[in-house]
């Protein structure tokens, strides 16, 4: 065994010992990866920690009661759960079809200089701070739905229970129309994104059997995307379920729930933001606050799991056998 | 069907120069020539598929049963109705049944009745020599079967809006040799009803399925006639050099 051999036999085995810049970097990232997984451990455990004497008090009434009394020790959390759903429904039902309608104009027929400005555009309201949507809730949209907008849809449908009651512009109504517009830039950019992966291909197919451009985006199109597109709409909702400041400041917080768009209502989030402060510390009152936090938590959870698994079917769509 | 002086371009690159073809009805008609000749282009602009693409343009006249279908009156969507597309990849619509990627063209035309559509994507299947594989799963998924099926499967799309033209893209490119000797009887039978034109890379395919063959090259259309008579006795060294090999 000569010198060199020697040599290259120890360089080797500092390799193991010692580890290279690379090798230290990789274990900084992984590091850095893995406090992710921290944050989400340590945020469970804190929800579940927190709400255990909630859950011991109140049980399954937590999340099927209605009746929601501080004073009492009473803790029916269903009205804010049903007004999360609510509200979140309706910005689905608003924001959605808007959504789509952006996408398909700017993946399937604006010119590139429009193309790209107005997805600009659509970026920007995504960066619209939800306080400022909170803010134009109050000074601008209020008064608009309060002596415009809900007047007539009390005149015209107030026989359905959706629309009874006095329009005051601070209600379920409001919190769904920011929620949607809030929606709008990930649901529309989201579904932009999913129609511009469809192969140009199947466009093709579409326009060779005489389609005409309506036809191809609503058979080829929209047909290859939708489950990338139902992705986006749930991910909207996800988004929606959580929304906590534009809704706090425009939702009217009241503590009961009524099918009624015109009534003011309370979402998970709005309850805890409003009455954080207010709860003692340790108290069961704290501690029921917590747990509307961990429902919520739940609920966005499953929410975001869907979106993804759609995502993820459209994606496979695209790799599979078809080009 | 007909061309008369017809360039096309892409951007300012002129991917065909002066085409003048008379196409022969009911007869096959195979196009080709190297990478990059306008071979594609050629028959894309027969179905005015050529200008879908970003930046593309055409000029002159291509006559069909011998009206104009440049000419301004024209909606290229009934001119796809009449002369369908096979491309070179399967296209099928993935999230669609085998039964509804047929029913697609008849749907888009407007014709809502069932029995006739049913009917019809029976008799297009058929045609596309694919209704015995798939007569039990029509209900499947588009993307579900063979790449071969797949193939004839938008065949029988193209067919079941009775076109009078169909246009094949290189159709068997992408294919195994059994599923491209299929395609290729399944053409033969073709030209009974209908009036084929194929593009193709593979001069064997082309002496096996066409009666006409044409060359072309940079462009232009080289040497168009019977095709025993380009492959045997071709009159433009051109065309010789490329089918005995010695090109370029």
């Amino acid at each position: 065994m000569d010198v060199r051999n020697v040599y290259h036999r120890l360089k080797d085995a500092s390799r193991y010992a010692v580890l290279t810049p690379d090798g230290r970097f990789e274990l900084f990232c992984a590091a850095l990866a893995s406090a992710i997984i921290l944050i989400i451990i340590m945020i469970v455990s804190y929800l579940l920690e927190g709400s255990i004497q909630s859950i011991r008090s109140s049980g399954i009434d937590f999340v099927i009661g209605s009746r929601w009394d501080v004073n009492r020790d009473i803790f029916g959390a269903l009205p804010f759960i049903a007004g999360t759903l609510y509200t979140s429904a309706i910005a689905i039902l608003i924001g959605v079809p808007i959504s789509i309608g952006v996408a398909i104009y700017l993946s399937e027929m604006a010119p590139d200089w429009v193309r790209a400005p107005l997805g600009f555009v659509i970026e920007l309201l995504a960066a619209v701070p939800s306080v400022i949507f909170g803010f134009w809730g109050i000074f601008t949209l209020r008064g608009f739905l309060r002596d415009s907008v809900e007047p007539a849809l009390n005149d015209t449908l107030g026989f359905l229970p959706f629309f009874e009651g006095n329009p005051t512009g601070m209600d379920k109504f409001a919190a769904g129309l920011i929620l949607a517009i809030m929606i709008i830039p990930t649901v529309s950019a989201i579904s932009r994104d999913v129609m511009r992966a469809v192969p140009n291909s199947q466009r093709e197919a579409a326009l060779a059997l005489g389609a005409t451009k309506q036809e191809m985006i609503s058979g080829a199109v929209i047909g290859y995307a939708k489950s990338g597109i139902f992705g986006a709409a749930i991910l909207g909702l996800g988004r929606a379920v959580g929304e906590t400041m534009a809704v706090t400041m425009v939702i009217g917080n009241k503590n009961s729930f009524s099918w009624s768009l015109l009534d003011p209502g309370q979402t998970m989030a709005s309850i805890i933001a409003i009455n954080w402060w207010e709860a003692d510390s340790g108290s069961l009152y704290q501690s029921a606050l917590i747990e509307i936090g961990l429902v919520l938590f739940g609920i966005m959870l499953i929410i975001n799991v869907i979106g993804r698994i759609l995502m993820g079917r459209m994606i496979r769509l695209r790799e599979g056998a078809v080009g | 069907m007909e061309t008369n002086e017809l360039n096309a371009w892409f951007g300012s690159f002129q991917a065909i120069k002066n085409v003048s073809m008379k196409i022969r009805g009911n007869l096959t008609t195979a196009i080709i020539g190297p990478s990059g000749c306008g071979k594609s282009t050629l028959i894309r602009c027969l179905n005015r598929m050529h200008e879908v693409t970003p930046k593309a343009r055409a000029k002159g006249r291509v006559l069909l049963d011998g009206e104009d279908i440049y000419s301004r009156d024209v909606d290229p969507v009934e001119i796809r109705r009449k002369v369908g597309m096979v491309f070179q990849k399967p296209n099928p619509f993935p999230t669609m049944s085998v039964f509804d990627n047929v029913a697609f063209g008849l749907r888009a035309n407007g014709i809502r009745d069932e029995e006739f559509i049913t009917k019809q994507v029976e008799r297009s299947l058929r045609q596309a020599a694919l209704w015995k594989e798939v007569e039990d799963n029509l209900d499947g998924c588009g993307a579900g079967i063979s790449g071969g099926q797949q193939q004839r499967l938008c065949i029988a799309r193209a067919l079941a809006i009775e076109p009078e033209v169909v246009l094949m893209d290189e159709p068997c490119s992408a294919l195994d040799p059994i599923a491209t000797s299929k395609i290729e009887d399944l053409i033969f039978d073709l030209k009974e009803r209908y009036t084929v034109i194929i593009v193709t890379h593979n001069m064997q395919q082309a002496a096996r399925v066409a009666d006409y063959t044409a060359f072309m090259y940079l462009g232009e259309l080289i040497e168009y006639s019977k095709t025993k008579r380009i492959f045997e006795n071709p009159e433009e060294e051109l065309t010789e050099k490329y089918i005995t090999g010695r090109f370029g």
